[in-house]
């Protein structure tokens, strides 16, 4: 429980962090709200020679408005995103997922920016960023590019990210209209991680109809996912509850569920199509509202 | 002014804990608190196998390593003994635990060097580095594998992997099981479970080369048994070692042991001559601190068609794990011994195989065997209550002892002091609203909710207890001081580590001697202040340990009333003590200070006849028998088979505690353990891979019960005193986790039973629900 001898640098600027980064590639990690990272250091399940704390560099922190999308920036802390007001009003299904990570010190501490960076295949927002069709901006040596959630994820633990990259902000679109959302999750016991996460976002149209229906899973496979066969099957369809059944039924189409000590493949199989029912319905509801 | 005599001011009210204030301004100094110059750190290097050979521990890599002062393998420690045991059966294999691993580790995370050095930071580090070839052995992990013909042997010295053989028989469970109308069965698992103080273990040890004594603090529950097997293992005079618990977070049972580390630390600081400390981290704790429950059996009951029962048998395998700790042998026994609970049941049996296994030993751990027994009974109560198709309550009732039965004899052979256990759970039933409840279980499955009401009755042993039944040590030490200002100091021989003692031992004396709770100091946990004493265990802190208390403050008061006889010129037995003064019940105008009273005896100016100077008296006090507190506790529960999620809605709990000292702490007492045993029964159990490693040992994998988990406690109680010590108190610290426990798995079992379900095993996890619902399907 005592991690293992490593130094610590604090740059002031993002320039500067990428510039120690890049020198120090093989051995530095950079730290964020430290939730994920200081217990893999205690346990010396990594050994890094350098840690890279970012969490003073202007900018990356706060939570704006641009246009019809909120932009929030890397290092804004799940605690911040849970009781924005601009969250709650724009794009409530983000604050109600942040709310739903661990407890109040690990949102008081933890970032999202941490959290995406990270990719546990079962934290929560990477599927309600999914379902919002949010894009995240990542800055390295040569400059910002931007990538869509779904194609962020690349495994347990993976991302799309090159080295001395750093997660600077999440742009996420919050379309007007009849809009719902939800976010269901089986939490596991001890950490509240996701077993099984499903977020919805629904639009309705003027008659009635599903005009988009946006899934988004976590905690089910290997890496959160776009439920495609779940939106497809929606899709300009009227919201009855068959359709919704039948359409919940496809969460897991071409997926092969994990397995571990909180559930096996075949139970997470079922939780993410029970969840996005629920979340379904759920959405349609307040869609309709 | 006639004063009649004081009722009491303190005793019965619910006075806040004298702790708290420094408990929750970080004031309070645990073990890491304490820091003595030049203290050196020790860390431990354990195994990474759940079974393995030693081939080698090469140190070598530490050589030039700045603040590594030493290396201690098993070679540098020939001469110390090894762990103590106690509390074994006749014939049971004592493998003898040597405080560090020689040749061979027998469980993953068995001590195998100590690394001692200037920082804690640098003991980590280079603990690291020393490099142990292990030879990986097959482990020895589930226990009926554990049994099969050509399993691996935890100890290749013995033939097979059993440690003891027990059996409880009373009356006639084959002629019984013959007469009866109905006989059910179930195999039931109680798994294994961490204690998970949240101060982990810690010791410090102090070696006084110029006085020669050696000075041990450590987060213990037994002081004076950890100075008596200390100063043992490492060959020292039991009068030169001392030991201090300061302040201790927590125990439930785990701290109840002689550990490996408190040896290691006290004999290297001998040989160095220098402070070492050594603080347990959590995933230590996890590993190499002892672990609860760990049995598999199953469970058969005979009983007649109208409810009445006739005769029970319990045959169970118990995970000893590899070697014993403290009391290990003896939990299992204390199982059988309550196996008949509270219930008329003429006939019964328990047999009881010990099972070596790679695994840390298992041993007390909030509730110790009780629990276990109460599971298995209740959960057979409900299943032969739905085979004969009468209510849960209603079978429970019909096999009650009555209020005039009592003391009861048990076939198990113990005396059930008093009790009235119909009382307790139609009152129960009453708050619950359980014909309500019942009907709104009813309403909700129209609905399509599935709600269960989970009832437990229990009866449980405590007030550890005669010294004759313990196999010694079962009273309890106090010393009770008057100062000469007026002030008292109570000395304890229990040792409360989250008790709240401090605060009802303070309660006593002072209605004892009539003076405010303000004036008296309760003092405990240091083996050179307070008498020879026991500790605080098996719920015995305020029956056992106050009962001295209040022995001892009467002896006081009388020695104090013959001062005030001399003074106010009457009768020493017509002396009253209240409101801080001493008067003369037949002549109340006459009365002196309590303070100037104490004064006189130290004085000694003048001594009343027969009468020695000072104010300052000691009891052991022995109880003639164990105490036995039993309850009622009803669970209404919602089941989402769906998705296997459990909501506790209503938790409703009458407990007899006998006398209570102060409703404050006994809620306490039965909130906490209501929490912890609703946690075994949703949430908690350790678990070990076919390897023998641990693989959910960290709070990230290993769930506690949250507030979350729970809605308000419906706290109510009866009140059957006890004629087994002078409080007439029954004892509370482990009431709540043996009456929790069964009723919430029962709750919701009854909340599947639409779906056939009789039975799960704890924990009953949302996968375990959703499989159970889904393999029957709604049926009716
Ligand atoms: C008890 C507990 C319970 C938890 N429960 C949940 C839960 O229910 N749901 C959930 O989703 N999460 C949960 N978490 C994880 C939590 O949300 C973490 O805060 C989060 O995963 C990591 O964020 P962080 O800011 O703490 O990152 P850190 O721990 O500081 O960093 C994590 C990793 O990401 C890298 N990194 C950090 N920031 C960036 C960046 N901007 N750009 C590039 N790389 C970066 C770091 O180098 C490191 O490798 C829990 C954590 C704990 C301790």
């Amino acid at each position: 429980m005592i991690p293992s001898a490593f130094e610590y640098l604090r740059p002031e600027t993002l320039e500067e962090a990428i510039r120690l980064l890049q020198e120090n590639s093989e051995e530095a990690v950079l730290l964020a709200g430290g939730h994920s990272l200081i217990p893999i250091l205690k346990a010396r399940l990594a050994q890094p020679g350098i840690l890279i704390d970012i969490s003073r560099i202007p900018g990356l922190k706060g939570i704006g408005r641009e246009d019809q999308a909120l932009l929030i920036g890397g290092m804004t802390t799940h605690h911040e995103i849970e009781s924005d007001p601009e969250v709650n009003e724009v794009c409530p299904l983000l604050a109600e997922t942040a709310s739903l990570i661990g407890d109040v010190q690990v949102r008081n501490r933890g970032t999202i920016g941490g959290s995406l960076s990270h990719a546990d295949p079962a934290a929560d927002y990477p599927a309600t960023l999914i379902a919002l069709d949010a894009e995240f901006v990542v800055t390295g040596p040569d400059g910002a590019r931007s990538y869509r959630a779904e194609n962020f994820f690349e495994g347990p633990f993976d991302t799309a990210m090159e080295e001395n990259e750093i997660l600077t902000s999440i742009i996420v679109p919050a379309p007007q209209g009849k809009i719902g959302g939800a976010y269901c999750k089986a939490a596991q016991q001890a950490s509240g991680f996701a077993v099984c996460g499903v977020a919805v976002t629904v639009m309705l149209s003027d008659n009635g109809q599903i005009e988009f229906a946006s899934i988004g899973i976590t905690g089910v496979s290997a890496s959160p996912y776009r439920a495609s066969g779940v939106e497809s099957a929606l899709t300009g369809q009227a919201p009855t509850a068959e359709t919704i059944e039948a359409a919940a039924d496809r969460a897991t189409e071409d997926i092969e569920p994990i397995e571990d000590l909180y559930g096996s493949a075949e139970f997470r199989g079922h939780l993410a199509r029970v969840w996005t029912k629920r979340a379904l319905e759920q959405a349609v509801k307040m869609a309709g509202s | 002014m006639a004063k009649a005599p004081a009722a009491p001011k303190f005793i019965g009210s619910p006075i806040k804990r004298r702790e708290d204030p420094k408990l929750l301004r970080g004031l309070a100094r645990y073990v890491d608190d304490i820091d003595l110059p030049g203290t050196l750190h020790m860390a431990i290097v354990r195994s990474s196998f759940g079974r393995a050979g030693i081939r080698s521990v090469d140190i070598n890599a530490l050589t030039d390593l700045p603040g590594v002062v030493a290396v201690y393998t098993a070679a540098d420690l020939e001469g110390v003994g090894p762990v103590p045991v106690s509390g074994l059966v006749p014939d049971a294999r004592v493998p003898v635990q040597p405080v560090l691993a020689n040749k061979e580790v027998r469980f993953a995370g068995e001590p195998v060097a100590a690394v001692i050095c200037e920082t804690r930071y640098g003991a980590a580090d280079a603990a690291a580095l020393v490099d142990v070839d292990f030879e990986p052995k097959e482990a020895v992990v589930d226990l009926e594998k554990a049994l099969a013909p050509g399993a691996p042997k935890v100890h290749e010295d013995y033939d097979d992997n059993v440690a003891f053989n027990w059996e409880l028989v009373g009356g006639d469970v084959e002629k019984g099981l013959a007469e009866a109308d109905v006989i059910v069965k179930q195999k039931i698992v109680n798994g294994r479970v961490v204690p998970l103080a949240l101060e982990t273990r810690g010791v410090l040890a102090s070696y006084d080369p110029g006085e020669e004594k050696l000075t041990l603090w450590s987060s213990t529950q037994v002081p004076h048994k950890l100075r008596t097997h200390i100063a043992d293992q490492i060959g020292m005079a039991e009068n030169r070692v001392r030991v201090i618990t300061p302040e201790v977070g927590g125990g439930f049972g785990s701290k109840l042991n002689i550990y490996r580390e408190e040896a290691l630390a006290a004999y290297i600081s001998r040989d160095l001559g220098r402070p070492v400390k050594w603080i347990e981290s959590r995933s230590e704790n996890f590993l190499a601190t002892i672990h609860g429950r760990g049995q598999m059996g199953e469970v058969e009951m005979g009983l007649m068609k109208d409810g009445t029962l006739i005769a029970l048998r319990y045959t169970v395998l118990a995970d000893c794990g590899a070697y014993y700790q403290y009391l290990t042998v003896a939990i299992f026994t204390l199982t059988g011994l309550m196996i008949p609970g509270p219930y008329k049941l003429p006939n019964v049996e328990m047999k009881v195989t010990g099972v070596f296994t790679n695994k840390i030993a298992t041993d007390a751990y909030r509730g110790a065997g009780r629990p276990e027994a109460t599971y298995v009974l209740e959960r057979i109560m409900d299943i032969a209550a739905a085979e004969i198709g009468m209510d849960p309550a209603e079978i429970r009732r019909k096999n009650f002892p009555a209020k005039s039965e009592f003391p009861f004899a048990t076939a198990a052979g113990l005396s059930y002091d008093s009790g009235d256990y119909a009382g307790a759970l139609d009152k129960a039933l009453e708050n619950a609203g359980y014909a309500d409840m019942r009907r709104e279980q009813v309403e909700a499955r129209k609905e399509g909710r599935y709600l269960g009401i989970g009832l437990s009755t229990y009866v449980e042993v405590c007030g550890m207890g005669p010294s004759a039944a313990l196999g010694g040590q079962g009273w309890e030490s106090a010393r009770v001081r008057v100062e000469p200002g007026g002030k008292v100091t109570v000395f304890s021989g229990a040792s409360p580590h989250g008790q709240g003692q401090k605060t009802s031992f303070a309660q006593l004396v002072a209605d004892g001697l009539g003076v405010d709770i303000n004036n008296i100091e309760v003092i405990h946990g240091d083996t050179d202040t307070v008498p020879f004493g026991v500790g605080t265990f098996g719920s015995r802190g305020t029956v056992v340990g106050g009962s001295a208390v209040v022995i001892a403050c009467d002896k006081v008061k009388e020695k104090m009333a013959r001062y005030a006889a001399m003074k106010l010129e009457a009768d020493a037995s017509d002396i009253e003590f209240a409101g801080g003064k001493v008067y003369v019940r037949s002549a109340p105008e006459k009365s002196a200070d309590f303070a100037e009273i104490a004064g006189l005896a130290y004085s000694a100016m003048e001594l009343p006849p027969g009468t020695d100077p000072g104010l300052e008296e000691t009891h052991f006090f022995e109880p003639p028998n164990f105490t036995f507190p039993f309850g009622a506790h009803v669970v209404l529960a919602e089941v989402d088979p769906a998705t296997g999620d459990v909501k506790i809605l209503r938790y409703v709990a009458v407990d007899d505690v006998g006398n209570q000292i102060n409703p404050l702490l006994v809620a306490g007492q039965i909130h906490g353990g209501i929490a912890q045993g609703a946690g075994q029964a949703l949430e908690e159990e350790i678990l070990y891979d076919t390897g023998g490693q641990l693989i959910n040992g960290s709070l990230m994998h290993y769930s506690l019960p949250k507030a979350g988990l729970f809605p308000r406690f419906e706290l109510d109680h009866t009140t059957t005193p006890t004629d087994v010590n002078p409080l007439g108190a029954k004892g509370v610290g482990e009431a709540g986790t043996i009456g929790s426990t069964p009723a919430v798995v029962n709750a919701v079992v009854d909340a599947l039973s639409p779906f056939g379900v009789r039975h799960l095993d704890m924990p009953v996890r949302p996968e375990r629900i959703w499989r159970a619902a889904a393999a029957k399907g709604e049926q009716g």
